[in-house]
């Protein structure tokens, strides 16, 4: 044991241990970031894991359309590249009809079904021969086995963030998301904080009442106020939109925003507080000049928590926010649809789901510190 | 109006609204209404402190009745009540008592959700803690141990949605023929598996391969929580141990765990709450299909599918109820700590 001062011979096993538990809980993850580089035919084809290996892909290419012909001598020949420029790829085996893909090897001369034969070399060159001109419009199928060079893109970001359509709505959700996330995390903090000012500092009659009824909304379920909040807002003329969703997010979230915030008040320094109150500061005027500084470490607990909460929130924007016209749709069912509509189409739906992922990871990777402290503070002792 | 703008001016209206409330009701009531000077000048400032704190209170206690109290009993009251739309296109609400709750009880779907809801809190909450307390234990111990903490820690900030398509990549099958590109049927088929799975259709296990996903989530936070109470262990009752012989799963088992059950219990309840709310999981990967419902997403079918406020309350009560202890003991446990 440490305390002992000596080196346990459990430590290499901790160690082990360790980097298992790590490694499994990194891998979905890192899974689906990987795919998110990857083209559509190279998720379908080959594992993620094995995209830092040159990996082996069936393709189906197509020689040069016939009017690219040259006539040499009495023969018609066709000569060219299988392969887009700047692919680094081997043939191995290939075939010239979809039912025999591989009958041939590199640098074999096949003959073509319609006249003529054709050579195919290792890198992608490729001559076709005939005596009689080829006829029409489009070129010869070549199927090959090739082992292509691990290859990562941008392509799928580019696809759904700036895509001037903007077909997977992606562009538009996220600025939808950021327009629900801000105002839901600032307008809670400001009502919390005084309240939780007024339930640590102040004393008035039922305030121990209070606080206890504020611990128990914590964790009433917000399932219940669906109905009757979508029902009032309805009635008051909100209707669905972002106006409801701020309000809801607030309503939701101000118990924990009070609790936290009340606990970390409760533990200031009473000689600066009374020291002040004596001074003749206004109660208004401690709380603005003194607390809230001091309750910096609170408050940004609480702001990453309604943050990832907020950003995160598929439930709420689901019923106070998205209407039928669906302009006002979060990323969060973006990405649902996106799994109902494209759910094979793994290079959109990894892409979409690490644009969503991405912002709350680097709130959480940056202000980690702030969401530890908040949790120990949070969950009730 | 561009939502972005909107956004910008409900952030100014909302914050500058509720520091001008602050500020000038605080005013109000120090110049305006009970001044402090004068003959009353004492008694004036007493009624002051009286009346402040309300102030101070009075938006939070809003908008936490509106959105919080009120629900519960209106909630309560849709579930005895009978939605119907007149001839002439109005609703009305009609007395049903117990019928709602009546029609859901005779709901195969409604059953299967208990049931489902039933193995997620038998097995979420204990594996998530188990693992986390594991991580715990075991990275308090290393030097790199946290940076290993943050990586187990991080699936906390990904959203459910998120981390339902990390999953369905984990479990994706493709045909036998074709290479499989979810981890978990490659693996399986390398391990002797004769036909890749569809493993969110298989009824029953299929659950359990969804309660991943919420253990996954959950481990940081159990093991963010867990690791400071272990941190918070005296260490003399370690030393003492260690010197009377005891080896480190004793010194574990016998002597940590023990001394930091409450937060055990802490860790515990909180997940379970966790999981009795979950319904974006359920409703991203398998919608409650192939035997998988859950009781959030039972109700939300209940409410937005099929439009029957009845007995979608009715099953949100349902919810409630089974939360209730656990609010009880919360309050509880918050009084004895303010006493």
């Amino acid at each position: 044991m440490d305390i002992a001062g000596q080196k346990s011979s459990l430590s290499w096993a901790v160690h082990i241990s360790v980097v298992l538990l790590v490694a499994l809980w990194l891998f979905p993850t890192v899974g689906l970031l990987v795919s998110s580089f990857r083209t559509s035919d190279q998720i379908s084809t080959s594992g993620w894991w094995k995209a830092m290996f040159p990996s082996q892909q069936n393709l189906t290419l197509r020689s040069d359309a016939p009017e690219m012909q040259v006539q040499e001598g009495d023969i018609y020949v066709i000569e060219g590249m299988l392969f887009p420029e700047g692919k680094d790829a081997e043939i191995s085996v290939w075939g010239v009809s979809s039912r025999a893909i591989d009958s041939f090897t590199a640098g074999d001369t096949a003959p073509l079904s319609k006249g003529g034969e054709v050579t195919v070399l290792a890198n992608g060159q490729y001559r076709m021969e005939n005596t009689e001109p080829f006829d029409g419009t489009r070129g010869t199928r070549i199927f090959v086995t090739a082992t292509t060079p691990p290859e990562f893109t941008l392509r799928n970001y580019q696809n759904v963030l700036f895509d001037p359509a903007n077909s997977e709505g992606m562009a538009k959700a996220f600025i939808n998301t950021l327009t629900v996330t801000i105002p839901a995390t600032i307008i809670p903090i400001v009502i919390a904080a005084f309240a939780a000012y007024a339930l640590a500092w102040m004393e008035f009659p039922g305030r121990a009442l209070l606080i206890a009824a504020i611990v128990g909304l914590l964790v009433v379920p917000l399932q219940l106020a669906l109905i009757p909040l979508l029902k009032l807002h309805n009635e008051i003329g909100i209707g669905k939109g972002y106006l409801g969703a701020w309000l809801a997010h607030t309503g939701f979230g101000l118990p924990l925003a009070i609790y936290l915030l009340r606990n970390y008040m409760v533990g200031l320094p009473r000689d600066i507080i009374e020291n002040a109150r004596v001074d003749g500061a206004t109660e208004f005027q401690i709380f603005v000049k003194i607390i809230l500084p001091l309750s910096f470490p609170a408050l940004a607990s609480f702001a990453i928590f309604q943050f990832l909460w907020t950003w995160n929130d598929l439930l709420v924007a689901l019923v106070f926010l998205i209407d039928s016209t669906g302009d006002t749709t979060v990323m969060t069912k973006q990405i649902v649809e996106l799994l109902g509509t494209r759910g094979g189409n793994w290079e959109i739906l990894a892409t979409s789901a690490f644009v969503s992922i991405a912002v709350p990871l680097m709130v959480f990777f940056a202000m980690q510190k702030y969401l530890v402290r908040g949790l120990l503070a949070g969950s009730v002792k | 109006m561009h939502p972005a703008l909107q956004g910008i001016i409900t952030i100014l209206v909302g914050v500058g609204g509720c520091v001008g409330y602050f500020y000038f009701s605080n005013q109000f009531i120090d110049k305006v209404l009970f001044p402090a000077r004068g003959e009353n000048a004492g008694r004036n400032i007493n009624r002051a402190n009286m009346v402040r704190p309300w102030l101070f209170l009075l938006p939070a206690l809003l908008a936490l009745g509106l959105y919080l109290a009120y629900p519960v009993i209106e909630t309560l009251r849709l579930s005895l009540t009978e939605r119907s739309t007149l001839p002439d296109g109005s609703t009305a609400y009609a007395w049903a008592g117990a019928d709602n709750y009546r029609q859901m009880l005779n709901e195969p779907k409604f059953w299967e959700a208990l049931r489902n809801n039933a193995m997620w809190l038998a097995v979420v909450p204990a594996l998530a803690t188990a693992f986390g307390l594991l991580a715990a234990q075991l990275t308090d111990r290393i030097k790199w141990g946290n940076i290993a903490k943050s990586l187990i820690f991080m699936p906390m900030a990904i959203s459910f949605v998120g981390a339902a398509v990390i999953f369905k990549l984990v479990y994706d099958m493709r045909p036998i023929e074709q290479e499989q590109i979810g981890i978990l049927n490659a693996l399986y088929l390398n391990f002797g598996g004769e036909a890749p799975i569809a493993w969110l259709t298989v009824p029953f296990w299929n659950n359990f391969f969804l309660m991943a996903v919420l253990v996954w989530i959950q481990t940081g936070f159990a093991m963010v929580i867990l690791s400071a109470a272990l941190r918070g262990i005296p260490e003399e009752t370690i030393e003492a141990a260690i010197v009377d012989g005891a080896n480190p799963f004793q010194v574990f088992f016998r002597i940590k765990v023990p001394q930091i059950k409450g937060t055990i219990m802490v860790v515990w309840t909180t997940i379970t709450i966790v999981v009795l709310k979950v319904f974006d999981i359920v409703f991203a990967m398998t919608n409650g299909q192939w035997e998988t419902q859950v009781l959030a997403n039972y109700m939300y079918d209940k409410l937005f599918r099929s439009n029957d406020w009845g007995v979608g309350s009715a099953s949100a009560m349902v919810i409630m109820l089974l939360v209730t202890p656990i609010l009880v003991w919360n309050v509880r446990n918050a009084r004895n700590e303010m006493k």
